[in-house]
């Protein structure tokens, strides 16, 4: 018998809402985006809730609709229910645990990272595990061991920003528009990776942290130094350099811990991934390396609710199921996932 | 017609079923919970004593505000969904209108103040008349200070009720003996007169499109107060 699931993801500034069938099967995933935050720079938290609330009824019909279902067709109702904005998040939390109260089916409140990770078993159902899985967004950056569905363990993490977030932060940098990630990457195309040497960050010896502060602030000097000694600037090489770097890191990084855990397979996801120099960087390492690389379509990528409709599904599996008390976590630590 | 109220937009929390003209029950709890953590366990334990199945309930009402923005988005994203879910007909209740109604029946003023942010209150004016309520003035964030400049000018008494009396008490009070004060009791909007208010929209055949319906936030977000 199969199960069909109802998702819904708001913890930053997309309102999106799927439809899951067996955690493979996506019947309909609706996202729609906020693009009045690129006129601040960056989400404005206030604006981004209004929005989802605005948003929220009408993604929720739409992804019923393309999935050709009623309401009360579902077997579960699911939401991310941290980490996240706080106000974000409850908008989705309230709407699924309101939808689930009025038509009497399970509540499945979901970790936005275990969603994130879950992108991948929504491709890849029978991706070899034990894996090695990085989760790289404009929130987090983190590596992760996954043994199994039941158990997961923290490798390590960004000491100061998330890789996404410095690729925002140097775009702003460059005078790219918000969000920069995809800007920066454009213009990288056409620049050279050699050009300017950025640092790396490796911290020590066995570590699997990150830290992306200081490239930041070497791109921002390099910028300044350039333009006081009134030297041109190749922007397309900075930003090929800088990307170079940033990369260099995360694929190094995720390698490592792969060899180190004797993964049967590296998996990588967040918004980051999708990045198409990041995907052929981390794709070629590690065929050198003898190691299967999975990397979702770069939709599943970025925030969506099909991937929180998979880690449900596994969920309810499990019979692990939330209470209607469930209450938006918007610091949830990830050793909790 | 049975109606379920959902009331959330100061920081107690409270929900009511009425079943015509008379209150079957109501709920309220002023303990600083999270809200989003109890309004649904509310929901279920009003229906189980008072014998109601879900699908018995002929409309939904909830506080649309001012008031809290997060109290606010739960309540309303909690009242959207319950009422997608089901098809039943959800109506959108201004919190001062019920707020005001907890001082139904005086002859003066009736003058609800509910905090904001920023050292203000959201406030209106009322009057009852004839059994009803009658609203004088648009809802607004305003100071105190000026607010009460404003109410000097009426010669009558004005009664204030809402959270928003106990620490502006002293800007209240330059009004002198025109100033009343209501027992705290009925400083908090209650689900009921939410029921009730959104009972009458509902029985008029009024019903709001829960795809357009939006909190009364009065308000822009700071973001976009910095560009006006
Ligand atoms: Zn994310």
């Amino acid at each position: 018998m199969s199960s069909i699931i109802l998702a819904i993801e708001t913890s930053c500034d997309e309102t999106a809402a799927a439809v899951v069938e067996d955690g493979v099967k996506v019947l309909a995933n609706i996202i729609a985006s906020q693009d009045i935050h690129r006129r601040y720079g960056g989400v404005v938290p206030e604006i981004a809730s209004r929005r989802h609330l605005e948003n929220i009824g009408p993604v929720v019909q739409e992804a019923l609709d393309q999935a050709r279902i009623s309401p009360a067709g579902v077997d579960a109702i699911a939401a991310t229910y941290g980490p996240g904005l706080v106000g974000s998040l409850l908008v989705g939390l309230s709407y699924a645990k309101g939808l689930a109260f009025a038509l009497k089916k399970p509540f499945i409140g979901v970790h936005h990272l275990v969603g994130h990770i879950y992108a991948g078993f929504l491709e890849y159902p029978e991706l070899p595990l034990p894996a090695v899985c990085l989760v790289a967004s404009g929130g987090h950056t983190s590596l992760f061991y996954l043994v199994s569905h039941e158990e997961r363990y923290l490798l390590g993490s960004t000491r100061d920003d998330a890789a996404g977030e410095a690729f925002d932060k140097v775009a702003r940098a460059l005078g790219l528009g918000y969000p920069g990630g995809p800007e920066l990457e454009k213009l990288a195309r056409n620049g050279d990776p050699q050009a300017i040497h950025f640092p790396r960050a490796w911290l020590e010896e066995d570590s699997l942290d990150f830290s992306f502060s200081g490239l930041k602030t070497a791109v921002a000097n390099y910028l300044r130094q350039r333009k006081e000694a009134g030297l041109e600037i190749n922007l397309s090489d900075v930003a090929a350099s800088f990307q170079e770097a940033v990369v260099d890191v995360l694929v190094g990084k995720t390698l490592k811990a792969a060899l180190k855990n004797m993964a049967k397979s590296i998996l990588a996801v967040g918004g980051v991934a999708s990045n198409r120099y990041f995907r052929f960087s981390l794709k070629r390492s590690a065929r050198e390396a003898g190691i299967p690389v999975f990397i979702p379509h770069p939709v599943y990528c970025t925030d969506n609710a099909a991937m929180i409709g998979c880690a449900a599904y596994y969920q309810y599996l499990r019979g692990q199921f939330s209470s209607l008390d469930l209450d938006a976590a918007p610091g949830l630590p990830l050793e909790v996932l | 017609m049975l109606v379920l109220g959902l009331e959330t937009s100061t920081a107690a929390a409270s929900v009511a079923l009425v079943d015509g003209d008379g209150l079957l029950g109501e709920m309220f709890f002023n303990t600083g919970r999270h809200v989003s953590r109890q309004i649904l366990s509310l929901i279920s334990l009003l229906l189980k004593q008072t014998g109601v199945e879900f699908e018995d309930l002929e409309g939904i009402a909830v506080a649309l505000g001012p008031g809290s923005f997060t109290g606010l988005r739960v309540g309303v994203a909690t009242a959207k969904a319950l009422s997608h879910a089901s098809g039943k007909p959800l109506a959108g209740v201004p919190t001062l209108d019920a707020l005001a109604l907890n001082a139904a029946g005086v002859t003066g003023l009736i003058c609800p103040v509910v905090v904001a942010r920023r050292e203000e209150v959201y406030t209106a004016l009322y009057r009852w008349q004839e059994g009803r309520l009658c609203r004088l003035i648009p809802y607004q964030a305003v100071t105190p200070a000026s607010w009460v400049g404003y109410l000097a000018s009426y010669n009558e008494p004005v009664y204030f009720l809402g959270d928003g009396v106990q620490p502006f008490e002293e800007s209240w009070e330059s009004l002198k003996e025109k100033a009343v004060f209501l027992p705290p009791e009925n400083s908090f909007p209650r689900a009921a007169h939410i029921a009730r208010l959104g009972r009458e929209r509902l029985s008029r055949g009024e019903r709001d499109d829960i795809f357009q319906l939006k909190p009364l936030y009065l308000r822009p977000p700071a973001a976009v107060y910095k560009e006006l």
